[in-house]
């Protein structure tokens, strides 16, 4: 592995790695990474990250041979366009499918098979690639979910030690801990819940998962790369396009999810966070670790409002992920990969001096930040602003509280500034969490008791976050 | 007397204290249990409904009101029982095999009982044979599924199919949605039907069982 010096990010409080929205552009992180046959994340250049996903299909032994030609086809036509377009170089995301990680064998065949493909193409047209292998957190396959034993677990971590020998360049997961109480939180628009999902549960477990995650990258000389927020403050955002859940919810639940995400980088994750983890322009300013961002381009795999300001400060544009379906052109996988090289060749070319690279950057903030909170949160401005307090303690749930407090404040300043629109209907709700916010205590332990009382019948077992009921 | 235009609100508003107050109240002085479900408790949730349908609530004011209403539920199901009169309709549900995903199920199971109806929640990752084991013992009258996954949205039509072979197609109804969940693919399986909300559930259930 040959990963850009460390020192000890976000171990503390400490001062972000971006400290000035002047600073703070795509294509360069403070801490570049190297992975891969040449590729460099982070170091000037934004490269595509492509990932994609079978079509409807049991996945079990009788349908393994059609599996495997499925994505045999997909990462020939990925490769091939890539090559074609001439990218700076290619990320190639595997996130696997539950049975692959159940049975981790399975996903390090296809592990193989890609990473084959991928090497055929650097030595046959010099395409420079990485792959990604993202194995599923299938923890919660048993309800409520054990954390740090049985089955699931044992084969997730057999399938992180099979990540590196079948040709895996990093390993990346959407980790879950915490989503027990966060699910129902959201749905409850219930803000007390949310801080103990992201602030004490997700912390804890992310302590636990990404130390197994390093040291075993570490064993295989493979990059631990990064998490996401996936399963909590995504959820929020499709839940808040649907519009079932306030918009300024989900703004909150995005900021409240950069402790939990930081946690990562603190035991030795190194970036690029995952695709999905909007929350990555903060991780970026915290922590100095590249990123990999999606937006527009994965209006294939979800909507958002986010599609550009995504883009404004990404290491790696991706598409989240799309389905092998066959359109007019081509199969989508490589459609996306199309789209995705433009948009990098693009951003490249106007990142050629620092002025285009700013103006770019300016372009995509303003297309879109005063329409919606959850774009407001992603202003480059915003992100150091709001990293700046996040990182004024070393305690996650501190972090988490003030995370939450300091959103609010931004977002109502904001309104009334004018500088993002918030539905009328929505307003009623900034004032109810600025309420339940003033009400978080300062004391983790005193947060912790009031919440394992609270959360006594809840489906979670606290003790599989190191706490005692 | 109980102040039944209270308990409108009181479900409306998601006042679930209230609701099982006035409940509890209106029946100790004799009050019609049908009439208190019919002419209150439905039409405040129809109201809430409407709001919602209208971007002018959220789930959480739904689910808020969905358990006032089930708060008045525990008093009036008994009652009804009492009548003899059938309660709504039973609804088993449960994402399908291999799908973990239980938001949207979780919601559109409150939503169900918000409604007035019996749901028998299997939780995630519910094999074809489970549905229609739990739908036979239960009695009930729908099969809800779920799935989040293009990977897991095969487990609906093993279930339709299922169903066929134990001979309950027809008598048992099901009703399926997810994000990927068209209504092409409910048409393409055989499902009775589709929904792509939780509101909308309900009222397809409604449909379904012919309430």
């Amino acid at each position: 592995m040959n990963v850009h010096p460390q020192s000890d990010i976000a171990s503390a409080a400490a001062t972000p790695a971006i400290s000035s929205a002047h600073d703070f552009l795509y294509g360069q992180a403070p801490r570049p990474v190297s992975c891969g046959r040449g590729v460099v994340i982070g170091a000037g250049e934004v490269i595509p990250e492509v990932n994609f996903t079978l079509p409807p299909i049991d996945i079990m032994e009788e349908t393994w041979p059609e599996v495997r030609a499925q994505y045999t086809e997909m990462i020939d036509g990925v490769c091939k366009r890539a090559a074609d377009l001439e990218v700076p170089a290619l990320v190639v995301e595997f996130e696997t499918l539950p049975p692959m990680t159940v049975f981790p064998e399975w996903g390090a065949e296809i592990t193989e098979l890609l990473a084959a493909t991928m090497r055929r193409y650097g030595e046959t047209r010099g395409l420079r690639s990485a792959l990604r292998l993202t194995p599923n957190d299938t923890r919660d396959h048993v309800r409520p979910p054990v954390m740090r034993s049985g089955s699931y677990w044992d084969g997730m971590v057999r399938l992180f030690d099979l990540a590196g020998p079948s040709g895996a360049d990093m390993i990346g997961i959407e980790s879950t801990g915490g989503k027990e109480i966060h699910d129902q939180a959201i749905m409850d628009a219930d803000l007390e819940g949310i801080v103990y999902a992201l602030g004490v549960l997700a912390p804890r477990d992310m302590r636990f998962l990404w130390t197994a995650i390093v040291q075993s990258c570490r064993t295989h000389g493979i990059v631990p790369s990064g998490d996401t927020a996936c399963g909590f403050a995504n959820t929020a955002m499709v839940l808040a396009e649907q519009r079932m859940i306030p918009r300024v919810l989900a703004a909150v639940d995005r900021v409240a999810s950069v402790p939990r995400g930081l946690v990562a980088y603190e035991v030795g994750a190194v970036g690029p966070s995952k695709d999905c983890a909007y929350e990555g322009p903060y991780m970026k300013a915290i922590a100095g670790v590249p990123i990999s961002m999606e937006g527009r381009s994965a209006a294939c795999a979800h909507l958002s409002t986010v599609g550009n300001i995504a883009q404004a400060v990404c290491d790696l544009w991706s598409n989240e992920s799309v389905q092998n379906v066959r359109l007019l052109s081509t199969n989508a996988p490589t459609v996306s990969v199309e789209q995705l090289a433009y948009d990098c060749r693009l951003l490249n070319t106007a990142a050629k001096t620092r002025a285009g690279a700013e103006q770019m950057r300016d372009w995509l903030v303003a297309s879109d930040a005063a329409l919606d909170p959850q774009a407001h949160v992603l202003r480059p401005e915003v992100v150091v602003k709001l990293s700046a307090l996040i990182s004024g303690t070393a305690c996650a749930y501190q972090r988490t509280r003030i995370a939450v407090i300091a959103t609010l404040d931004e977002l109502a300043r904001a309104r009334v500034a004018g500088e993002v629109r918030i539905a009328e209907n929505e307003l009623r709700w900034l004032d109810q969490f600025r309420k339940a916010a003033d009400g978080l205590p300062e004391c983790e332990d005193e947060f912790i008791a009031e919440m394992l009382v609270r959360y006594a019948d809840a489906p979670y077992l606290p003790g599989e976050y190191g706490l005692t009921a | 007397m109980a102040d039944l235009q209270a308990l409108y609100t009181a479900v409306l508003e998601g006042n679930k204290n209230l609701a099982a107050e006035t409940t509890r109240e209106a029946l100790d002085e004799g009050a019609n249990p049908e009439e208190l479900l019919q002419k209150y408790m439905i039409p405040a949730m129809d109201e809430v409904g409407r709001l919602f349908e209208e971007n002018e609530y959220f789930v959480p004011e739904l689910l808020i009101s969905a358990r006032a209403m089930k708060a008045a539920l525990e008093y009036i199901r008994p009652k009804l029982a009492e009548t003899g009169a059938k309660p709504i309709g039973k609804v088993v549900i449960g994402t399908v095999r291999g799908d973990l995903h239980d938001i949207g199920k979780n919601l559109v199971a409150a939503m169900l009982e918000g409604g007035g109806f019996e749901v028998i929640d299997l939780g995630v990752d519910v094999s074809p044979e489970k549905f229609i084991d739990a739908a036979r013992e239960q009695g009930a009258q729908v099969i809800a599924m779920s799935a989040l996954l293009t990977t897991t949205m095969p487990g609906m039509k093993s279930t339709v199919e299922a169903l066929t072979n134990a001979g309950l197609k027809g008598s048992v109804r099901t009703m399926i949605g997810g994000a990927p969940v068209t209504q092409r693919y409910a048409d393409d399986i055989g499902a009775d039907a589709f929904s792509d909300n939780a509101s909308g559930a309900v009222r397809i259930a409604r449909q379904l069982v012919g309430a």
